[in-house]
């Protein structure tokens, strides 16, 4: 198969957009990052039909020359399918905003639950052997100052 | 015996059709709740005996049918042959019954109000296209499948749309949005490198491909696979998405979503790219890491739908080392073990949801003398709680048997350190349901940490607290402070939310109330964050009127049970069912020849 050198840079940058998108703890970006995704992945599937003819109508043009009509098919198909996900993204997206007003991913229940265990057994090693030691004590009396520990670790792991 | 070539042929294209007509009608009927209960039951039962039809029609060949007669290439090709028939009666008769318990549950809660219910259709939707994937002998179709299987998935996890389903369902559906893109760039790389989508085709050319392009389409495709079957490096949004949804949608995404990645891998494995060492030696080191770590997962957790996530992680793990053996000993014991594993962890999440209606928890920390409580449902929970751990004679020993048995046959260093994963694994996954079953069901309720503020977060290690380092004030008091803090800003704000939310979006299951199927924990934790009781089954034991089992769910979980242990009474046929669907799969030849002479146009076989 050869592929044009245009769609192949074309690819790899929207991938590479795309999954820094996703990464992002704004869900608007996250679903902007699952339609460039999308899109890169249907440019994709198009070059594997091998290189760019005529459109496929029997008798327009010759068959030698055409577009190979099944890859447009299958990302007809793909097309539909990612727009009703994003559909449905969204709709979750517009859901979290009226639960919190907040367009961010919330830190996860369990996550903190154990980080907090674990600032705890710290805190008792601390006490057993050292008794200065009260920086994660401040942390776990704070609520906020929880969330920005636990997101910072969260983004490091 | 057989009925006719052209009766099973005729039949093969209804495990998809009927459930979407189902689902069209079940739809209209959303009005008159049961009516759509009869169509919604009807179809699936209708859907089972088929399936039961097929599995005897595949036996002695793979059965093939091209939609609308276009040619093999052209056409969408089903393709029935004994793994992919085995799995739909197996998901089949397991969503009908988990559906049975959904229904149950509706009648149970028996609220006045009668909204419109989706919980039907799209349920349906989701049988459409589990019986679409299983039966697809087509890559793209297996990838529509996947899709109309998980968007189903997506609407069901988020059932309710209360704060936890809605950030579990976020996880759940940008991972396998994900997935689904990793696969359709696997599909388009096969594409390109063979030219042909039906998966027989594929098998064919793909043997002139060079080997370094046919592992990097083979690692995508199972990255794909392995993010849906959840093993393990690619499994950390499971145990996040599943445990928050209502109880009888946790049972059949337990039982069928992550079986329906294990059978793309075992196609893939066995038809598509056989023999490719590298592949397999990384699928065994996921395997045995699947295995452990999430046994040990499961060992770390309280919440008892929790520990059963980790179970199914950890046993997706056995699933996948008997694929990877490639033997047909080995994958025949994988085969065995799907259809043990579908059973018995949908059977275990009923069984919790079961237990969040008597208890009003599913956390072992709150929870306390079932047993005496409710000796059926200790019953119910034991059975398939040692089955899940691998306790002969029933069905997990046999299938945990004959995957050892197919390592040592191996015998190579990587098979043995599974061997003993294995062997490990099951210790452990022993070891968690044991757990359970001490702390929740044969505990008395009186030891059971009571009068202390116990946070809505899960986070039950703070029970147990105060005894642990009681004996120093100051840090006593802060982690009271702590306590209180979080109770006050933290968890009473988000539930008592969740319970305005359920009344202001009021959705069925079956035809009572969808938030029933967890406002057993929302509720209790509105009245209880206020109060700090400890236990809700001695709160409704002092307030004298104890919660009964509700009749249609507690029969529905026995059928699930017995189904489970009718597996261990037919092992032996099953085994021999699965060691032939092995061979023939190893073989590859019939499913390729099937698929071949359908095909009246000779450009198939060029």
């Amino acid at each position: 198969m050869s592929m044009s050198l245009v769609m192949l840079v074309l690819i790899a940058l929207l991938y590479s957009a795309g999954v820094y998108l996703l990464l992002d703890r704004s869900l608007t970006r996250v679903l902007l990052g699952v339609l460039v995704l999308g899109n890169a992945t249907n440019l994709l599937v198009i070059s594997s039909g091998g290189p760019f003819g005529t459109a496929p109508f029997v008798g327009r043009s010759p068959e030698a020359g055409m577009s190979d009509a099944l890859v447009q098919a299958l990302v007809l198909t793909a097309i539909v399918i990612t727009l009703g996900v994003a559909a449905f993204l969204l709709s979750i997206i517009h859901r979290t905003w009226t639960l919190d007003r907040e367009d961010d991913l919330g830190v996860d229940a369990e996550d903190r639950s154990v980080r907090r265990r674990l600032e705890r057994d710290e805190q008792i090693d601390e006490d057993e052997f050292d008794t200065t030691g009260c920086e994660s004590t401040s942390d776990t009396d704070d609520e906020r100052a929880e969330r920005a520990a636990v997101a910072t670790t969260g983004g490091s792991t | 015996m057989n009925p006719a070539p052209t009766v099973i042929e005729s039949l093969m294209p209804l495990p998809v059709l009927l459930p979407l007509l189902g689902a069209g009608l079940a739809l209209v009927l959303a009005g008159r709740p049961n009516l759509q209960r009869a169509v919604s039951v009807s179809v699936l039962v209708a859907v089972v005996a088929i399936s039961a039809v097929l599995v005897a029609g595949a036996a002695d060949r793979p059965r093939v049918v091209t939609v609308g007669s276009w040619p093999a290439p052209l056409g969408i090709t089903l393709v029935a042959d004994q793994l992919s028939t085995i799995m739909l009666l197996t998901s089949m008769t397991v969503t009908l019954l988990v559906f049975l318990y959904a229904i149950g549950q509706g009648t149970a809660t028996d609220d006045s109000r009668t909204p419109v219910s989706i919980f039907h259709p799209t349920y349906l939707v989701l049988a459409a296209g589990v019986a679409n994937a299983f039966l697809s002998g087509d890559l793209f179709n297996l990838y529509v499948g996947f899709e109309v299987l998980l968007m189903a998935s997506y609407v069901l996890l988020t059932l309710g749309g209360t704060r936890s389903r809605i950030r579990a369902g976020l996880t759940y559906v940008v991972v396998n949005v994900v997935s689904s893109l990793v696969f359709l760039a696997g599909i388009a790389l096969v594409y390109a490198a063979v030219g042909t989508l039906n998966l027989a085709q594929i098998s064919v050319r793909m043997e002139a491909v060079p080997a370094g392009t046919q592992l990097t389409i083979h690692l995508v495709l199972l990255t794909a696979f392995g993010i849906k079957a959840a093993v393990f490096p690619l499994s950390a949004w499971l145990p996040d998405s599943y445990p928050t949804a209502a109880a009888p949608v946790t049972a059949v995404f337990a039982g069928l979503l992550t079986k329906v990645g294990v059978y793309s891998i075992i196609r893939t494995e066995t038809l598509l790219f056989p023999g490719d060492s590298v592949a397999d030696d990384i699928l065994l080191v996921a395997a045995l890491a699947t295995m452990v770590i999430g046994a040990l997962g499961a060992i770390a957790q309280d919440d008892i739908k929790r520990v059963l996530s980790f179970t199914l992680v950890s046993h997706i793990g056995y699933m996948i080392f008997g694929v990877a053996l490639t033997t047909p000993a080995g994958v025949g014991a994988a085969i065995f073990y799907v259809v043990h594993h579908i059973t018995v962890q949908a059977t275990l999440f009923c069984v919790a949801g079961l237990i969040e209606r008597l208890g009003g928890s599913t956390s072992t920390t709150r929870l306390a003398g079932l047993a005496a409580a409710s000796p059926l449902l200790a019953v119910l929970y034991f059975v398939p709680a040692i089955n899940l751990g691998g306790i002969p004679p029933l069905s997990g020993f046999v299938g945990k048997l004959g995957l050892i048995e197919a390592g040592v046959q191996d015998g190579s260093v990587l098979a043995w350190l599974l061997v003993v994963g294995s062997v490990l694994t099951s210790l452990l996954t022993l070891y968690a349901m044991a757990k359970v079953w001490v702390l929740a069901f044969w505990r008395p309720v009186e030891q059971l940490p009571a009068e202390h503020p116990d946070d809505a977060d899960g986070n039950d290690d703070d029970a147990l607290e105060p005894a642990d380092d009681g004996d120093d004030p100051d840090d006593h008091l802060d982690d009271e402070d702590d306590e209180i803090d979080e109770v006050d800003d933290e968890p009473v704000d988000p539930e008592s939310l969740r319970d305005g939310m359920d009344q202001r979006f009021p959705v069925l299951i079956g035809a009572g109330r969808a938030g029933e199927a967890y406002a057993g924990s929302g509720r209790l934790s509105t009245s209880y964050s206020g109060a700090f009781m400890g236990a809700g089954v001695s709160d409704r034991e002092d307030h004298g009127s104890p919660v009964r089992l509700p009749r249609a769910m507690t029969a529905a979980t026995a059928g699930l049970v017995a189904v489970g242990i009718a597996l261990t009474v037919v092992a032996g046929p099953l085994y021999t069912l699965t060691d032939r669907a092995a061979a023939d799969l190893t073989a590859r030849t019939p499913y390729i020849s099937a698929v071949f002479a359908q095909a009246t146009d000779d450009r198939v076989a060029r």
